[in-house]
């Protein structure tokens, strides 16, 4: 990735894919790559593994229109419930994800990039709640479907404002 | 996020303190601190987080396998892994990687201490000298900072993503070299961003050396790599300040490691010695001194830091001072790149036993590997860093907290907290670790 190539919109799905639902992200980058394949073409979206490192989200942020994040939650809810927060408006609740390596995660870097003035126009979370953070791959049932009507309701999203 | 439970009573004298998850470190370690009649009775920092059993998932697997797997050990210090068990391999396969390869690897690890340093002093620590609960109340007060923060951060992963393909578990590296030399005009055009990054980092450097540092000092004993010829970064003998120096391959002779119950990661210690030991910046920065530049020598004298520093506090200012090195050596070293004819060394697969040492940013991080015939893995040992530094963090926790047993359980709490954070412990690492508590009852 190198800045003279940065698409303007971007989707990153955080978490690591050996520790069960905390590979929801990785697992909705896996689904958005065939979805939003057209738009991964022409330059105009970028879909990209995180693991959830802070200050490597702000610099991916930096001078973008659009910021999307995909990552696992553990809040109480009931499993693959998906918790939407548009940053733009409300802060994320700093407790919600499930693991930020130095304790410096999405919720710290979207609170830095806004003291820092390097919000982008739109940042959105999608939260989806987990039932099993243990070692090993594969997502819980209700967590791969609900990575699965999200990634069609995001890339459904994306075709209705392409042909708007 | 910190679940302390702080029990009322007496602040002096009976007391428990409890740190259930440490805050601004890297994996899941507690702190337990018992107090009765003003004297510490039991202290432990332990680490929970579970083991990941790396080494025997490497038995089997051909030697050629190894850099790739350990580097997921780590995804802020992939290269200790990278190139300490490529450094292993080589020795076993009775090869030497030198000339332009070897100063790429070095490049690259610059590039790790840059990422791995800015992240842990600015982001992490400075918030506990600057009275923040975290970076991003600081960011709101001092915004400049941070952004300079970030660009040095950036750059650092630049140079890894050049050399090694991405920023994080980098790909291009293995045992005998790279896969791919990365593009002439991709490392030349490093230079800018480290010119500008050695300018924000001397500025950055003076302005910590202006925290005011809680007094403290031990007299370490210092474990380091050291090279007669720079600054040990990716090679060197093993050496003490108190007059040991071994090849690496000794290692096992005079260091080793031992089980505690209250932690999931071993302890190091060394052999015949009755005190622990501190691996990472300020042993670094005390045996290897003479092998920092000027431009860094001046710059510590700038920021008052002392010829040997005692006060692990000022670990923060060891590790700028660190970074503005490895802004001066990267620069040094694009400049004198030219491609080399080949991208590695050949290599033949042999039975053998290796062994690689390499200066993570927290320390030292030693491999050591059995290969048979065919060049598969019979045996391997890893001991990172901070399991290493386990034994001396809680001398440390034991040094401060006794000195500090006035203070009420909050800010007794945070200063054990801090000094923990002096280390940049990195948990996951280790687990082969931080929840607080102190109990005064």
């Amino acid at each position: 990735m190198t800045e003279n190539r940065r698409a303007g919109i971007v989707v990153a799905g955080i978490g690591n894919r050996l520790g069960r639902d905390d590979g929801a992200g990785p697992a909705a980058c896996d689904a958005l790559r065939g979805l939003l394949a057209a738009e991964i073409a022409a330059g105009r979206v970028e879909v990209c593994e995180e693991w959830g490192e802070g200050a490597r989200l702000i610099t991916l942020m930096e001078g973008r229109e659009t910021v999307i994040f995909i990552d696992a939650a553990s809040s109480g809810a009931e499993p693959g419930h998906v918790q939407v927060f548009d940053a733009g408006q409300q802060e994320i609740p700093a407790g919600l994800l499930c693991y930020s390596t130095h304790r410096f995660g999405v919720a710290e870097a979207v609170e830095v990039a806004r003291n820092l003035g390097m919000m982008p126009g739109r940042v959105v979370l999608y939260a989806i709640e987990g039932a099993d953070f243990g070692t090993g791959e594969g997502l819980s049932a209700p967590v791969a479907q609900a990575v699965a009507e999200l990634c069609g309701q995001i890339s459904a999203g994306f075709v209705t404002e392409s042909q708007d | 996020m910190n679940d302390a439970a702080v029990n009322a009573g007496d602040k002096t004298s009976n007391r428990i303190i409890k740190v259930d998850a440490l805050a601004r470190v890297e994996g899941e370690g507690a702190l337990y601190l018992k107090v009765r009649e003003n004297n510490i009775e039991d202290l432990k920092f332990t680490i929970y987080e579970p083991p990941r059993f790396f080494e025997a998932l490497l038995e089997g697997r051909a030697y050629k396998d190894a850099p790739d797997i350990t580097a997921r050990i780590c995804g802020i210090c992939p290269m200790a892994y990278i190139m300490g068990a490529s450094q292993a391999m080589e020795q076993a396969l009775g090869v030497k990687v030198g000339g332009q390869l070897r100063n790429l690897r070095r490049l690259a690890y610059c590039g790790e201490w840059i990422e791995s340093h800015v992240l842990h002093a600015f982001l992490l620590h400075a918030p506990d000298f600057m009275g923040y609960e975290d970076s991003i109340q600081l960011s709101k007060d001092h915004p400049e900072l941070v952004r300079n923060a970030l660009d040095l951060k950036k750059t650092g992963n630049e140079i890894i993503e050049v050399l090694g393909g991405r920023a994080i578990h980098p790909i291009n590296l293995k045992v005998g070299g790279f896969h791919a030399l990365p593009k002439l005009s991709r490392v030349k055009a490093l230079r800018e961003a480290l010119k500008r990054g050695l300018d924000t980092s001397l500025e950055m450097t003076r302005a910590v050396g202006g925290f005011d540092f809680p007094d403290y000092e031990h007299d370490y004993l210092c474990v380091s790599l050291h090279h007669p010829d720079e600054y040990a970064i990716t090679e060197g003998n093993i050496v003490t300040n108190r007059g040991l120096s071994i090849p690496v391959a000794e290692f096992e002779e005079h260091f080793d490691e031992e089980h505690v119950e209250h932690s999931n990661a071993l302890h190091g210690v060394m052999k015949g010695e009755s005190q622990p030991y501190l691996t990472g910046p300020i042993a670094r920065y005390n045996n290897n001194f003479g092998q920092l530049s000027l431009l860094c020598h001046e710059i510590a004298k700038q920021a008052k830091l002392p010829r040997v520093v005692k006060n692990p506090f000022q670990s923060i200012l060891v590790r700028l001072v660190e970074t503005v090195y490895a802004f001066e050596e990267a620069l040094r070293l694009v400049d004198i790149y030219e491609p080399p004819a080949a991208c590695d060394v050949a290599l033949t697969p042999r039975a053998g036993r290796g062994a690689g040492c390499t200066e993570a940013p927290r320390g030292i991080c030693y491999h050591r590997y059995d290969l048979d015939a065919a060049g598969d893995i019979l045996a391997a040992r890893i001991v990172p860093p901070t399991s290493q530094n386990q034994k001396q963090i809680e001398q440390d926790l034991h040094g401060v907290a006794s000195k500090n047993l006035a203070l009420d359980d909050e800010k007794l709490k945070y200063l054990c907290e801090q000094s923990i954070r002096n280390y940049d412990p990195c948990i996951s690492c280790a687990t082969h670790f931080l929840k607080l508590t102190v109990d005064r009852d």
